[in-house]
């Protein structure tokens, strides 16, 4: 054999090998950190190296990336009353538009694995910010008394608008809440009547409440701590016997020692829908996947491991690493317990594990005040702001019949990005829309957790009710 | 042309009012009649009218004109009121959008109260001087968007009721304030693509 045809043979097999090694890596197993093309978002990193669940089974096709987009996030955007849907931009009177700015595509704005291009405002948007110009050109003219002269750079960085989300920010709302005061009269959460609502919504009432003789569980798997602490919770009162999460198909299940997120979710649909679309949850949402099954039977599917603290880029405390986050993670009371916390889940189990500036000023910020003077009965329920007031608050959704659904929202990004989404769900409770804006401006006073005040005015009240003032001015 | 005429055929069939001349086309021998974008733009036209002023008259009117028992403004949620007549219209469109591309529909104006809804294509604007300048007359042609052909019909929008007018006229984005009945206030433009 001639050494040009070992040659050959050397770089073909080579070529084979590590061709078929990394088209086996990015497909279905193997490590694929390496095969990342840049950093990914905050919103993305978790789950990163589920390469599939965005691409597909191809790294070309824009529409399965669309559709990738949408699965997650589309409820989100129709809850938002999105300004900009995508149906908006479907006529074909928008096709010169589209050529420069095609917002059809999440992606036009929202480009992964390009960290370099994330703009200041820290919401994941790739393309320079002036992108409002595209087809707002005429603004100044049209709006001389208010948007002469402005830079387009600021529209979105302001505080006055957002691309999609302006359910706080538009005109007439502004003009609406322009006079409130700094704070309102009174200062109770809008506590929506969850127990009643979730009833009227097909509830999650089960049954008459239950005694301790009626505990269905085999004798081997109780005690009476762990009967009393049934007894004494929600569970035991609404109904759910020890089966319901223990053993759900009597006839196909053995016992099940340790219930899953799955069990919570036959019940606390709207939540597990939430938390698997949040931070805590998204790497158990479905189609989440280490490694797919192979046609030749090499590889079987495996799923994303729960989140844990040390995988965040938030600073999380040491104490913490390696604690996975399911319900029970927040919600369960210790070993041996039936009692299934919600206090715990507002402050305690949340700083656990958060160890960044704003988290651990909470202890002293006014909110926590108002909180520990709640639970000691000198204010009324409903004063106290704790972290999940604002991170996990009563929202309403839409069902797929667009019939309102109370719910206790577990994707805490839902009304934090960009963070004037919480204005109507919680601020505006207790404060007026002025304070509220400026108060979300101050990044630094977000820091402090509300101790103090903002360093900003936000102008865009003013502007309103300028224009609304002299209306003759506009043209 | 064979294969548009079939693609109007579809189009056609989704149009709820024309369905039943349709029906009789179609209850015809294998001969049966094909229809003209034209023909298919009036049609549509004429659905899109009616609902339009039936909601302005039988809704906007009645209730907060006549009544005052509830308002039709833009923020039709928060304020819990009814929502604009050009807001029903352009839901409307844009639900058509989002389930097929065969035609689509706007309402646009040379006076517009939303910036959005002045001309964008030079046939739009063509279209609504024209309409505004022959009364009673529509305004037909074709363009080219996005590399694609379009057959594209302009109609008068013509202010059918007192609110219009009222509402209108003291809009403070307004750019025209002296709208009388019978006025134009702008038009409805249908398109539908040409293969
Ligand atoms: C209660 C107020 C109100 C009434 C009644 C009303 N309009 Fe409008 N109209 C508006 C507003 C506000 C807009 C802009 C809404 C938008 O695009 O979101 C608008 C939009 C339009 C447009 C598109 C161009 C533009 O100004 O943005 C036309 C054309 C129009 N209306 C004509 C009519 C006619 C004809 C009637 C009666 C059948 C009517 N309007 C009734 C308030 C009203």
């Amino acid at each position: 054999m001639s050494r040009n045809i070992l040659f050959w043979l050397l770089w073909l097999s080579g070529t084979v090998a590590i061709g078929g090694y990394l088209t086996t890596t990015m497909f279905y197993n193997g490590d694929r950190s390496s095969l990342l093309i840049g950093k990914t978002t905050s919103g993305h990193h978790q789950i990163e190296l589920s390469c599939n669940t965005c691409h597909g089974n191809g790294f070309t096709d824009g529409d399965t990336i669309q559709k990738a987009c949408l699965s997650c996030h589309e409820n989100e955007l129709k809850v938002s009353k999105d300004s900009h849907p995508i149906k908006k931009f479907r006529d074909p009177r928008n096709a010169a538009r589209l050529e420069q700015l095609n917002a059809m595509k999440c992606v036009t704005c929202h480009t992964e694995h390009k960290p370099e291009l994330i703009s200041s405002m820290g919401m994941g948007v790739t393309i320079p910010k002036d992108y409002c110009f595209k087809c707002h050109a005429d603004v100044g003219k049209d709006r001389p008394l208010t948007h002469k002269d402005l830079n387009f750079e600021g529209c979105a960085s302001s505080g006055c608008h957002n691309y999609h989300d302006n359910r706080a920010l538009y005109e007439n709302f502004l003009e609406k809440h322009a006079k409130q005061p700094e704070m309102k009269l009174t200062q109770l959460i809008n506590n929506l009547n969850y127990e009643k609502l979730s009833e009227e919504y097909g509830g999650l009432k089960r049954g008459n409440p239950l005694n301790r003789t009626e505990a269905n569980a085999p004798k081997e798997h109780i005690n009476q701590k762990l009967l009393d602490t049934w007894h004494d919770d929600a569970h035991a009162k609404n109904g759910v016997n020890c089966s319901s999460c223990h053993q759900p198909n009597k006839e196909k299940q053995a016992w099940i020692k340790k219930p899953g997120i799955a069990v919570c979710a036959t019940c606390h649909k709207e939540e597990n829908k939430s938390f698997l679309a949040g931070k805590h949850g998204m790497r158990l949402a479905p189609n989440m996947l280490q490694s797919k099954a192979d046609p030749f039977g090499l590889f079987k599917e495996k799923k994303l491991s729960p989140m844990r603290p040390e995988l965040a880029r938030l600073p999380m405390k040491q104490s913490a690493h390696g604690t996975e986050l399911t319900c029970n993670t927040c919600h369960s009371v210790g070993k041996n317990n039936h009692k299934f916390n919600i206090q715990k889940a507002k402050v305690q189990a949340c700083l656990s594990c958060h160890d960044d500036e704003h988290s651990k000023a909470y202890l002293t910020s006014p909110h926590h005040e108002l909180w520990q003077k709640e639970l000691k009965g000198e204010l009324p329920k409903g004063s106290g702001v704790t972290c999940a007031t604002c991170h996990m608050p009563r929202i309403a959704v839409e069902d797929e019949y667009e019939n309102e659904v109370f719910i206790i929202t577990h994707n805490q990004n839902d009304n934090l990005r960009p963070n004037e989404k919480m204005i109507r769900s919680v601020c505006s409770s207790c404060h007026g829309l002025q304070f509220s804006i400026d108060s979300l401006a101050d990044p630094n006073l977000i820091k402090k957790n509300f101790h103090g005040r903002s360093a900003f005015k936000i102008e865009s009240i003013d502007w309103v009710l300028k224009r609304s003032s002299k209306p003759e001015e506009n043209k | 042309m064979l294969n548009f005429k079939t693609s109007l055929k579809k189009t056609a069939l989704s149009i709820a009012t024309g369905s039943l001349m349709l029906g009789m086309a179609m209850s015809a021998p294998a001969t049966a009649k094909t229809f003209e974008p034209q023909q298919v733009t009036d049609m549509l036209h004429l659905v899109l009218e009616s609902d339009r002023t039936i909601y302005t008259k039988k809704v906007v009117k009645r209730l907060a004109n006549k009544h005052k028992v509830i308002k039709a403004t833009e923020s039709f949620e928060d304020d819990k009121s009814l929502p604009l007549p050009a807001q029903m219209f352009r839901f409307g469109a844009e639900a058509v959008a989002d389930k097929t591309d065969k035609f689509s529909y706007s309402l646009l104006s040379l006076w517009p109260i939303n910036k959005q809804n002045k001309p964008t294509t030079e046939l739009e604007k063509k279209g609504l001087e024209y309409i505004n300048a022959n009364k009673g007359k529509n305004f037909y042609g074709e363009e080219t968007l996005g590399g694609k052909k379009y057959f594209t019909a302009v109609y008068a929008d013509v202010a059918v009721a007192t609110p219009c007018v009222g509402c209108h006229n003291n809009h403070k984005d307004t750019p025209k304030k002296d709208f009388k009945m019978g006025d134009v206030m702008g038009g409805v433009v249908i398109r539908i693509p040409l293969k």
